[in-house]
């Protein structure tokens, strides 16, 4: 460890340390590892009340059932490593973003209670308002994260001091809540090819219904999005143009999502699941690439923006975060893959389900 | 009331509430890493019946643990931004450690934990519930290191003035091994053992009194009075060290523990009233001396008093007295009671039909789940609020921790929204392991007929074997 230290001191903050697009990228990875892997999660949420009987509600939460909270831990190791590695970072947003965040919070915890209460009673009247506050909860907690990120891409008020500027409406313009909408489109996508994946008869047969009607709304979202962002915000385009090979990206996401239908048709839905993850990715690409090397972008006076160097953590603890997160990041992604090996496979309900 | 107040009523609050559940998280760990050995090395089934329930609880709380978890991970960013921008490069990395290595380790065997009793070997799911053991106590060991810090900082310097002062880390061991932090590890853990030891004493009790499932009652408790016995007395051992160290490192909250002004040989009271008026304890029973003699081995030598701490870096002097004597009586109750409930099972009476345990030994017990968990948020509160002014003893005062453009009106909607959903949180755990008591363990069937019953009630969809 000494080793990697030493050269610490000669460079005190070097803007051209590769630790720092270490970070950038890290972080990245891992909340595009909550996106894709949570996504599903509120998706199958988004979709739940488009189902008919109770029994097919209790299989989309069967769905889901054993992996969602494994899932979450995802955004808690996330929000740490933001923290640790650009601690100015964590501190404006979620400041900045107070009401959004504790709503999200309180959502996604309102979510996990449905869940669990949702099967406890046999009443009707019981289960349908679970069933209603699991769907908002999941709906309101794709939607919060779309207009997080929409704010970040759109750029936000900083003051001098990097503190938020601005007010709790003023992060609900027009952009944010189309990258809102779009978020729930996303993963509304996702949960749908998730739920033909574990379910088998009607229920997949009406979630092969979701699919079509989803992907529709979500290359209509997409479009949107896509338009509006060239249109009034050209410096997240600017890296393709300086790069021609960037656009390897939007292209890899544009053919992700056509494979989706294609493999659907075929009856490859693991396939399509796997499409629809590899979309994710770009998206997810496009907005770092798009960012680089901003992280809070300040829009009313850029000198004030949040970068990967004035937002950083020292050296120090770029370097040994990087030794904590080898060590660690490799077992987290053989524990995911190994807890899906032993769930996969069609849902079935016995006396142990929700 | 302003942001500063709300703030730490909400921080208060929703971390209060989260630590209902991680010490029995760790506690029951102990606890099914016991039961569960013990099956393997006897074979014996009714050890097989007891991992199995214990687990469906160990579950529940840990699932009310991830929820509640989730909200602290990012209260420090909303709440307290200024400390996180002055603290980020020492204490996010603390957490973000805790991330990684304990909640992955926990979370990944847990998996096996719950749903391999049917697809791994009897070692193999030992093992597991070994590693979601050791990883329960990983992540206290990450956030106990990153609040000791608070208490006593090390292995950092400060960087930049004024408004972009931070502190960052020089020597990451040092700051790990902080002065204050294996003796607050060691006192938090073996008060988590006391949580999950007294659970299961608890509803073992409750069994004997109801003469229900007798054998598993008999069984399970006898392995919950060991634990209880053990940490009860470890919590003796660590809390005088913790004291003994608490003196040299933070002088003021051991002033304050003790509503100690003035700089002389100091007493040790067993309980009072401390008017800060007229700075003296009254209405109190104190042994003359005791405290310089515990702290020091020498009933002479003067423990630093309050007065010598200058007024506005003062705790709350009665507030702080309260809850550390109150965690202190409760703590030697327990200790009596698993000394008493060791002798009773050991004497043989305590399973046999003397009327005077059924009618209030066992009633005790039953009650005294609730002991650990009240010295547990007590002694919290001490430590806390003994730190205070501070957020990072002598650095950085609470005050000045808040985030700048977080005002009052906008935390005390989010403290309404907190307090009405744990409200509702508290009620469902209760709910579900009201539930889960009442059906009682299964009675265990033979292997291929065993489901792998998960304690979340999750859907078990594989082929059976």
């Amino acid at each position: 460890m000494n080793l990697i230290f030493a050269q610490e001191t000669a460079a005190a903050i070097a803007p051209s340390s590769p630790l720092n697009d270490i970070w950038f990228v890290l972080v990245g990875v891992l909340f595009t590892g909550y996106v894709i892997l949570d996504g599903f999660d509120l998706g199958v949420g988004a979709l739940h009340l488009f189902t008919k009987t109770d029994e097919e509600r209790r299989l989309m939460l069967n769905a889901i059932g054993p992996v969602w909270d494994g899932n979450e831990v995802w955004l808690v190791t996330g929000g740490g490593a933001l923290f640790a590695a650009f601690p100015e970072v964590y501190a404006t947003v979620f400041s900045g973003f107070y009401l959004a965040f504790i709503l999200l919070l309180l959502s996604l915890i309102f979510r996990a209670v449905a869940i669990e209460f949702r099967s406890k009673r046999p009443e009707a009247w019981w289960r349908k308002t679970w069933d209603f506050f699991f769907s908002l909860g999941s709906v309101l907690s794709a939607f919060l994260i779309g207009v997080a990120t929409g704010n970040i891409i759109w750029g936000i008020p900083l003051d001098g001091n990097h503190e938020f500027a601005g007010t709790f409406f003023g992060l609900l313009g027009p952009y944010p809540i189309l990258l809102g909408v779009t978020a729930v489109a996303l993963f509304a996508m996702h949960g749908a090819i998730y739920i033909v994946m574990k379910t088998e008869g009607e229920l997949e047969a009406r979630a092969r219904g979701w699919i079509r009607n989803t992907i529709i709304f979500f290359v209509l979202m997409y479009a949107a999005t896509s338009f509006a962002t060239l249109l009034y915000i050209p410096r997240m385009a600017a890296p393709l143009q300086q790069h021609p090979w960037l656009f390897a990206v939007p292209l890899l996401n544009i053919l992700a999502v056509a494979n989706i239908p294609r493999e659907i048709h075929l009856g490859q839905e693991f396939k399509a699941f796997l499409s629809s993850c590899a979309a994710m990715v770009a998206l997810m690409a496009l907005f770092g690439i798009g960012m680089y090397p901003h992280l809070v972008f300040c829009h009313t006076e850029p000198a004030n923006s949040l970068d990967i160097y004035n937002a950083a953590s020292s050296q120090k603890t770029l370097s040994i975060m990087l030794i904590i997160a080898c060590m660690g990041v490799p077992v987290v992604l053989a524990y995911t893959v190994c807890i899906y090996w032993i769930f996969r496979g069609k849902v079935k309900l016995d006396q142990t389900s929700y | 009331m302003d942001v500063l107040l709300l703030s730490r009523i909400q921080f208060a609050f929703t971390v209060g509430f989260h630590y209902i559940y991680p010490p029995l998280s760790i506690g029951l760990g102990i606890v099914l890493v016991i039961m569960e050995g013990l099956w393997i090395r006897t074979g014996e089934k009714i050890y097989h019946e007891m991992a199995r329930f214990w687990t469906k609880i160990f579950a529940l709380t840990f699932a009310i643990g991830v929820a509640t978890g989730i909200v602290m991970e990012f209260e420090f960013g909303t709440n307290w931004a200024t400390y996180s921008r002055y603290v980020g490069d020492v204490f996010g990395s603390a957490l973000a450690a805790e991330g990684i290595f304990a909640f992955f380790l926990e979370s990944g065997f847990l998996a096996v934990l719950l749903f391999g009793w049917n697809k791994v070997g009897p070692k193999l799911h030992f093992f597991s519930t070994c590693m979601v053991c050791l990883g329960a106590h990983f992540s206290a060991v990450w956030i106990i290191v990153a609040n000791s810090w608070q208490q006593t900082p090390a292995g950092y310097h400060i960087v930049g003035e004024g408004l972009h002062a931070r502190a960052e880390i020089t020597d990451f061991w040092a700051m790990v091994f902080s002065p204050s932090s294996m003796d607050r590890l060691s006192h938090t853990l073996m008060g988590a053992w006391q949580a999950g030891s007294f659970f299961v004493i608890s509803v073992s009790a409750y069994y004997l009194m109801q003469r229900r499932h007798l054998e598993f009652a008999k069984r399970s408790i006898k392995v919950g009075l060991t634990v209880a016995l053990v940490a009860s007395l470890g919590q003796l051992i660590t809390g005088d060290i913790s004291a003994r160290h608490v003196a040299t490192n933070q002088p003021a909250k051991l002033a304050a523990f003790e509503g100690h002004y003035a700089t002389e040989p100091a007493p040790l009271y067993l309980f009072g009233w401390v008017n800060e008026n007229q700075q003296r304890v009254q209405f109190g029973i104190a042994i003359p001396k005791m405290l310089s003699y515990l702290t020091y081995g020498d009933a002479n030598k003067p423990v630093t008093g309050l007065n010598d701490i200058k007024p506005d870096e003062r705790p709350p002097i009665n507030f702080v007295f309260q809850t550390y004597h109150a965690m202190v009586a409760i703590g030697m109750l327990l200790i009596a009671l698993s000394l008493f409930g060791v002798y009773l099972w050991w004497s043989g009476r305590l399973f046999g039909e003397e009327p005077w345990v059924q009618k209030f030994v066992l009633p005790v017990m039953v009650f005294s789940v609730l002991g650990p968990q009240l010295a547990n948020q007590l002694g919290w509160f001490s430590a806390e609020v003994g730190r205070q002014p501070w957020i990072v003893y002598g650095l950085l005062r609470t005050s000045d921790a808040l985030s700048k453009v977080v005002t009052a009106d906008v935390v005390l909607t989010s403290l309404i929204l907190f307090t009405a959903i744990y409200l509702l949180l508290f009620i469902l755990f209760i709910f579900l392991l009201n539930e889960k008591i009442q059906h009682g363990p299964e009675t265990e069937k033979t292997p291929d007929e065993v489901h792998p019953v998960s304690p979340t009630e999750l859907l078990d969809h594989h082929p059976r074997a």
